[in-house]
């Protein structure tokens, strides 16, 4: 028996996630069924779609963090040949809206104009020009003159509530469509605060108590692929819109209200996107090349260059948390609280709800403290607008859990790995926040039915050999080696929120086509969706025809984000193709005159008492022979729950003592994310996500100058991991069985990212007895702290 | 301007404009395979073979390499026959977004004909100039080596031409 079977079978005898079950093609790793044609370059980016007569849209940015716009000449621009059109604050409408491409109404709020007239950050977009080349339209953009009133910046988030702050949005008619609190004269863009027992109470009843605050940076997803749109109407004067999307059915909400014509004459197609990862969940350019059609009539289209990703577009949200904690001397944890002060930058885009899930994905974690806060505000400064991003707040959040966990097993003199056994949440049980925090709105209450963390944190403490190495601080010359780890959960979907629909039709071959409105980003969700219906079908992925996120032939889904598309999307199509079949078991049990009781359905045929149809001859009967019909099927999935994954992280470091230069040796993650649909893709989402982790926590770091303007938009000096900088990477997977997922699957896409920072933060006090508060983990501050400890 | 260039070992007879780059003319050219990801050679999105060699072609003025042998990804492999550097990265699961593929392809082909066994240190260095934000590199890197591993990918077919005088 191979070492990954004996594995399976340990896990499905485990009582953490409910039994395994006999699949045909769900969980194995079929190939990702676009992956050849993106291998030989064939698939389609949204910058390789060429329409004829296509004109080129560039942006002038604002190159002050906060100004008002006092004059704005365009008539030496329109007089550079080859210019079409100029579009700014004076020629178009005004509409407040939000750049969030959530669900309606959206919980996040309108304090957003296409254009405006005051600059709230450096890279705010002053105007935008349409000309016949990219270089014309560079070159115009020269010719715009502007005069600039500038105004007090407000750089520092932990001074934006102070009352000689800049106040950076109290113009009338903003805010959110929920009534959410919202206070423009203090920069608060959103604030909760959420009592479980009484957190003061709970802190003088604890053993010991603890108060430490940490601060997480900014991060830029870096997708490989950046921003693009390219817009146009069809033959009958619909506007069209290719867009690099993780929102296509948001996309053509927010372009209907901002372009002011109807839904009905918008098309959103979302073709290849090259990831993700939450920067393009915001809706910021279709509108502007939308307009630019509308206005003109020309094909437009507009790729960001990789200075404006970094600029003007979205990034992680910095935050600075504090975390109570009240523990007895047994390592029960009595009360805890997060304190969180989150930076939105100029406008507030998921100002709210990457607040809240800071608290409503970390707390539960630690689910049996009587005693819980969740304390957040979002303030807003003049600094570049931070959005959705993986892990979206959850990162923030379990950097300073994660190292309190550590500071208080180490205070206590226990194993942090048996602070967590006794503190985690099991399966059964339910967290009071679950039901108080949820997205803009209170939460729902769920019980978990599947948690693999138990053995999470056991198999991932033998394969980075915890016990041998904690506490050791093995030293060759100058370096020392460190272990650290940290435990975590995300969600699956947003409950009593999101929505995914699925349809599903038979061809006379015995192929299905399968539409969805989900967004396949790069994570491989037309692949592990056309699985699941290939196993409620008991049908090959080759017999599955998946399209996915085209507004007009596919059916709605919310898209890409909150770790959704497999649980909820998943469940859709599965319960489309269990209606599917019902109609093939009913043909075929018209055609041989049996009761649909005695059928069975296996590998494109239906088995009847003495004998059997093929696909083939079920869909031509229906299609050609007697009460014809199509045989074809629709379902949506909505959800009341929102399981979480769960995973324990694992880092070993090396630190150089002289130097401060820190290296990940060995980084183990185990995940439990219920059945995998697709092993190796599961695989490929956290290990995506790890060493995105990495790179951020160890070399990734916005740099700013006085003014407030970054000065390293580049790859070159905003260090991302390359192949060279990996450390050992070990990915385990365990497997449970969540009941209310499609064939027993919970998200997995998010949860990754959140170990890093403080895995290797553990780690680093392992090995040096320092610990960093402050992200980026830097051989500079590490250094720094090594130094002040000396003394 | 007209030049003339060998794209994937067809002479081709090209209009560019002075000042453009050779990612600016293959895309323009309808080798929408080669992509931006960042227009300063740090990406390895826009990577092709310059007579063999893997060079960023964002940074390279097409102008400056008149007559020279320049290999896309439309000339490695297609989905009828893919190279076996394709076919065991989509096997190992290293294809996410895809974005990135075509340039890391591209420098296989090229670490492969170099050197047709490379070990795990060797193919990190070959792909070291390519960035790749969705999948950690772990399986990209467990598909060129298994590509390594397999015997077509020595097929003379496959081989790409390294000299500019080759026509």
């Amino acid at each position: 028996m191979s070492k990954k079977e004996s594995v399976d079978t340990r896990s499905a005898k485990s009582a953490s996630g409910g039994k395994a079950r006999n699949f045909s093609i769900v969980g194995t790793s079929v190939n990702k069924i676009d992956a050849l044609s993106l291998s030989t370059g064939r698939a389609q980016f949204t910058d390789d779609f060429s329409i004829p007569n296509t004109a080129h849209i560039k942006l002038l940015y604002s190159p002050h963090a906060h100004a008002k716009i006092k004059m704005l000449d365009i008539s030496e621009t329109l007089k550079v040949h080859g210019v079409i059109d100029i579009i700014h604050h004076g020629n178009v409408p005004e509409i407040f809206h939000t750049t969030a491409g959530q669900g309606y109404p959206e919980p996040s709020p309108y304090d957003t104009l296409m254009f405006d007239s005051t600059m709230r950050f450096v890279g705010d977009r002053v105007a935008a020009v349409l000309a016949e080349t990219p270089e014309i339209a560079e070159e115009a953009l020269s010719k715009i003159k502007v005069e600039y009133e500038i105004l007090p910046a407000l750089l520092d988030f932990e001074k934006a509530m102070d009352d000689d702050a800049p106040k950076l949005h109290l113009e009338k008619g903003k805010g959110y469509l929920i009534g959410a609190p919202y206070f423009p004269e203090k920069n608060i863009a959103a604030k909760i605060l959420i009592d479980v027992g009484n957190l003061e109470q709970g802190l003088s009843e604890s053993d010991l108590t603890f108060s430490e605050t940490f601060y997480t940076h900014y991060g830029s997803h870096a997708a490989l692929e950046p921003n693009a749109v390219l817009s146009y109407f069809d033959e009958r004067n619909r506007l069209v819109i290719v867009t690099s999307t993780q929102v296509p059915f948001h996309a053509r909400r927010i372009c209907s209200h901002l372009l002011q014509i109807p839904i009905r004459q918008i098309h959103v197609i979302k073709p290849r996107i090259g990831g993700g990862f939450g920067g393009k969940q915001e809706v910021f350019l279709e509108y502007i090349a939308g307009m630019f059609t509308l206005r003109t009539g020309r094909p437009a289209k507009i790729v960001l260059t990789r200075e404006e990703v970094f600029i003007s577009s979205r990034t992680r949200h910095p935050m600075r948390v504090n975390v109570q904690a009240g523990v007895q001397k047994d390592g029960t944890i009595h009360a805890i609280a997060i304190n969180a002060l989150m930076n939105t930058g100029a406008y507030g885009a998921h100002a709210l709800t990457v607040l809240s899930n800071a608290g409503s994905k970390v707390l539960p974690l630690v689910n049996k403290a009587p005693h819980q806060r969740f304390n957040g505000i979002t303030v807003y400064t003049n600094l570049p607008v931070a959005g959705a991003y993986r892990g979206y707040g959850a990162t923030q959040g379990y950097f300073p859990l994660g190292q309190m966990m550590d500071i208080m097993a180490r205070k206590l003199d226990i194993d942090v790995l048996d602070l967590y056994r006794k503190n985690a949440i099991r399966k059964g049980e339910t967290s009071p926040i679950f039901q108080k925090l949820g997205e803009g709105k209170e939460g729902v209450e769920q019980f978990i039915e599947s948690c693999g963390l138990d053995e999470c944190i056991e198999r991932g403490a033998h394969e980075i050999r915890w016990k041998e190495k904690r506490d050791k601080k093995i030293r060759n010359g100058a370096k020392v080696r460190g272990v650290g780890m940290a435990c975590m959960m995300q969600g699956s979907a947003i409950p009593r929120v999101d929505m995914g629909a699925a349809y599903i039709k038979m061809n006379e071959d015995g192929s299905f086509n399968l539409q969805i409105g989900a967004t396949d980003i790069g994570t491989g969700s037309d692949t592990i969706l056309g699985q699941i219906a290939a196993e409620a079908l008991s049908v090959g992925i080759d017999d599955i025809i998946v399209a996915s996120s085209d507004t007009d032939f596919t059916p709605f889904d919310v898209g890409a984000y909150a770790s959704s598309t497999t649980y909820l999307s998943g469940e859709a199509v599965r319960k489309c193709a269990e209606k599917v079949k019902m109609q093939i078991l009913d043909v075929a049990a018209e055609m041989s005159h049996s009761p649909v009781e005695s059928l069975a359905m296996k590998e494109k045929k239906v088995m009847f008492p003495g004998g059997e149809l093929s696909f083939q001859e079920i869909c031509h009967y229906a299609m050609y022979a007697v009460n014809q019909f199509q045989i074809q099927a629709s379902a949506s999935h909505f959800t009341t729950a929102s399981p979480p994954p769960f995973a324990a992280h694992f880092a070993e470091v090396e630190i150089d003592t002289e130097t401060g230069d820190i290296r990940v040796v060995k980084y183990v993650s185990v995940t439990d994310c219920g059945q995998p649909i697709n092993p190796k893709l599961v695989e490929g989402q956290i290990e995506g996500a790890i060493v995105n982790g990495i790179s951020w926590v160890l070399t990734e770091e916005y740099l700013f100058n006085e003014k407030g303007k970054m000065t390293n938009p580049n790859f070159g000096r905003y260090k991302l991991f390359s192949a060279a900088d990996l450390p050992d990477i070990k990915t385990i997977v365990v497997q449970t069985y969540e009941p209310t997922g499609p064939y027993g699957a919970k998200s997995v896409a998010e949860i990754g990212i959140n170990g890093p920072a403080p895995a290797i933060a553990n780690a680093i006090f392992d090995a040096i007895g320092v610990r960093i508060h402050a992200l980026p983990l830097t051989a500079e501050k590490i250094f720094q702290a090594l130094k002040t400890a000396k003394k | 301007m007209k030049i003339e260039l060998i794209i994937n070992q067809m002479n081709k007879t090209l209009e560019v404009q002075p000042g453009e780059t050779l990612l600016e003319t293959l895309r323009a050219n309808g080798y929408t395979g080669v992509k931006y990801g960042c227009g300063s050679g740090d990406c390895g999105a826009c990577m092709v073979l310059l007579n063999g060699e893997p060079v960023n072609s964002c940074q390279v003025l097409t102008a400056s390499v008149k007559g020279e042998s320049v290999t896309t990804i439309e000339g490695v492999g297609t989905i009828g026959k893919p190279h076996p550097i394709q076919e065991e990265l989509v096997k190992a699961g290293a294809i996410q977004c895809g974005f990135c593929t075509p340039g890391i392809v591209l420098s296989a082909v090229a670490l492969l004909n170099r050197n047709p066994h490379p070990t795990d240190e060797e193919i990190k260095m070959a792909i070291d100039s390519h960035l790749c934000r969705c999948t950690g590199y772990v399986k990209i890197i467990e598909g060129i080596r298994n590509a390594s591993k397999s015997v077509s990918a020595q097929d003379p077919e496959f081989k790409v031409p390294n000299s500019r005088h080759q026509k």
